[in-house]
């Protein structure tokens, strides 16, 4: 028998449309999380690899990169090529080219190869190798409110999900090691495989919208996308006063889906003004309409996580 | 002209600016819009088509022909992906992790894989009232890959050679946005005065710089940051085009799904002078 650990719930900030708010609720989160009343020993990640925000509000002193390596690329050798061309028809993403230089020898374009490895089979001189690419790095670093695991994919790289997956993993088992109940989990915008693999496993999903069509039209689509996993969703409507037609929409959706909306927060200066400070909204002022509204959808969400607490 | 609206950071306005620049353009002749974004595709909701034509984005996976199969195992090992297995005498397939390549097809000895298409999501064409031509690609829910869909979608529009075609682009610096930008003559980066604005602008801008895409920069919602965004810019010498205040104005209007000239006619005017801009920075380039 192996011994039994409690497992850490796993939060999902998601959103579907970009720009609603993520990370910045996340960030506020994570200053609630340390405050004395809560005393939530709590673990971070960044899902959001490509555009990865979370360190410039929780300033962290950022740990040692470690090296994550992708697919593999293919690559010819150019001494042992003829320019035969049997590789160009069994690439489907119009990835070979005759060398500018010498119409003798073919060149992969490593922006359109996928890494499929078709032409390395198709190579009648064994020319074509596949050769492994670092596609980003990845980092355990220290907050003043816990541990951060977050990374950095190379611009323009394949965000497979494998990379989500490899820094929410080691999330996991550092907040088993430290004993730490919750990990919030900033996630990516869209609804494809970097999403996927950040709900993976997680308990909860926080879906951040904003009261606008394009906010309630993603909002759709990445609840539709928990419900497939089968993770729980609930709704944070941020900005909520900047079309209240819109904030309507969202709460008459929620209402015939049966989508618990569990808070809602106005348009408040102080959300981009603590940013810019590179402060969570909460820390750089706790009384802001901003700060007060997400205090309550903390609380709201750690209920939802752990039951209703009694003090 | 083709052009790419790119932006890292999500939600900063690339379909606000892809949807009006589109406007602005349809008297100068054709005009596509052409929504990248597959996963949260938004600019319907701004330029309202007439979506008339469907058809399905389909990846071309593995179908094992049970008779001819000898389960030798040759196709497990040449999928990059592991979306073969072999599980006693079976071949199994995972379509989800498919990428369509056809690798296992040319390698199997037996001739025993003939490929079927698996749709991942539809690919949508119409036009608007006002006469610009719209494409989009949609990823059903609960499918991983944007990517092929992208690329199918740049497949089916047929513009002329003198249309002006606009491709609004997913958000974040990762292959699909690769996807979107390839073939763009130009890249109209949007972005905002903000830390984040700034950081996910540094990771688009080494994406076109990788692909030697000319680019300029929107700066959207002034005023609600820093001046951050403007000295790396100036520093990078990298033009900035077209600049938007914040506003709750604007703001609410978005929101309920305007573009930019529908709540500030002036927009049109500066909107074509972008695009001349454009032009010049891209003719400039060539020559």
């Amino acid at each position: 028998m192996t011994d039994l650990k409690v497992r850490a719930k796993q939060l999902i900030i998601l959103s579907g449309k970009g720009g609603t708010g993520k990370t910045s609720l996340g960030a506020a989160f994570a200053h609630l999380s340390n405050q004395p009343e809560y005393g939530l020993k709590t673990v971070f990640v960044d899902a959001d690899v490509d555009a990865a925000n979370l360190s410039l509000v929780l300033l962290p002193e950022t740990g040692e990169p470690k090296a994550f390596w992708g697919g593999s690329l293919a690559e010819i050798d150019p001494v042992k090529c003829t320019g035969c061309g049997a590789c160009i028809p069994v690439c489907r993403y119009d990835a070979i080219f005759p060398d500018s230089q010498n119409s003798l020898v073919n060149w992969v374009d490593p922006v359109a190869c996928d890494g499929c490895a078709a032409c390395v089979y198709a190579c009648p001189k064994g020319a074509i190798t596949m050769v492994p690419q670092q596609e980003g790095n990845w980092y355990h670093s220290m907050t003043p409110y816990g541990a951060l695991f977050h990374a950095e994919l190379f611009p323009g790289r394949e965000n497979s999900g494998k990379l989500v997956t490899l820094v929410k993993q080691q999330a996991r088992l550092h907040a088993e090691d430290t004993l730490a109940p919750l990990v919030i989990i900033d996630g990516p915008p869209g609804i494809g495989c970097p999403v996927i693999s950040a709900c993976a496993g997680a308990d909860l999903g926080l879906v951040v919208t904003e009261p606008s069509l394009a906010g309630l039209h993603d909002m759709k689509r990445v609840l539709g996308t928990l419900q497939h996993f089968r993770v729980p969703a609930v709704i944070c409507i941020n900005k909520a006063d900047i079309f209240p037609e819109g904030a309507s929409q969202i709460k008459e959706y929620a209402l015939s889906e049966g989508f618990e909306i569990i808070g809602q927060v106005p348009f408040d200066e102080s959300i981009p003004q603590a940013m810019l400070q590179g402060l969570p909204v909460m820390a750089f002022n706790p009384d802001s309409i901003a700060s007060r509204a997400i205090k309550f959808i903390w609380e709201g969400t750690l209920a939802q996580l752990f039951g209703i607490r009694e003090h | 002209m083709k052009i790419a609206i790119a932006s890292g950071k999500g939600g900063t306005g690339k379909t606000t600016i892809a949807a009006s620049l589109a406007r602005s353009l349809i008297s100068f002749g054709d005009v596509w819009y052409v929504d990248c974004d597959v996963e949260a595709p938004n600019g319907h909701l701004f330029l309202n088509p007439d979506l008339k034509q469907q058809t399905r984005a389909v990846v071309r996976i593995p179908q094992i022909e049970k008779e001819k199969c000898t389960a030798c195992g040759k196709c497990v090992e040449v999928c990059q992906f592991h979306a073969l297995a072999k599980v006693g005498k079976t071949i199994l397939v995972f379509p989800q992790l498919c990428h369509g390549c056809g690798s296992c097809t040319w390698n199997c000895p037996e001739n025993a894989i003939v490929e079927v298409p698996n749709p991942i999501g539809l690919l949508e064409r119409g036009r608007t009232d006002d006469g610009i031509e719209f494409a989009r690609g949609v990823l059903t829910i609960s499918e991983p890959m944007p990517t092929p869909i992208i690329r199918q979608l740049k497949k089916i529009i047929d513009p002329c050679e003198k249309a002006t075609v606009i491709f609004d682009s997913p958000p974040g610096a990762s292959c699909s946005v690769v996807e979107s930008l390839r073939g763009a003559d130009f890249a109209l980066l949007v972005t905002e005065p903000t830390p984040f604005g700034l950081h996910d602008l540094k990771q688009i801008l080494g994406i076109v710089d990788d692909m030697h895409i000319p680019a300029g920069v929107v700066v959207n919602r002034v005023g609600i940051g820093n001046e951050e965004v403007d000295a790396y810019l100036a520093d990078k010498n990298i033009p900035v085009l077209l600049r938007v205040p914040f506003s709750k104005e604007l703001a609410t209007g978005i929101a309920a799904g305007k573009n930019l000239i529908e709540i500030l006619p002036e927009y049109q005017q500066q909107l074509q002078n972008v695009f001349q801009k454009i032009t010049s920075l891209v003719h400039g380039e060539r020559s």
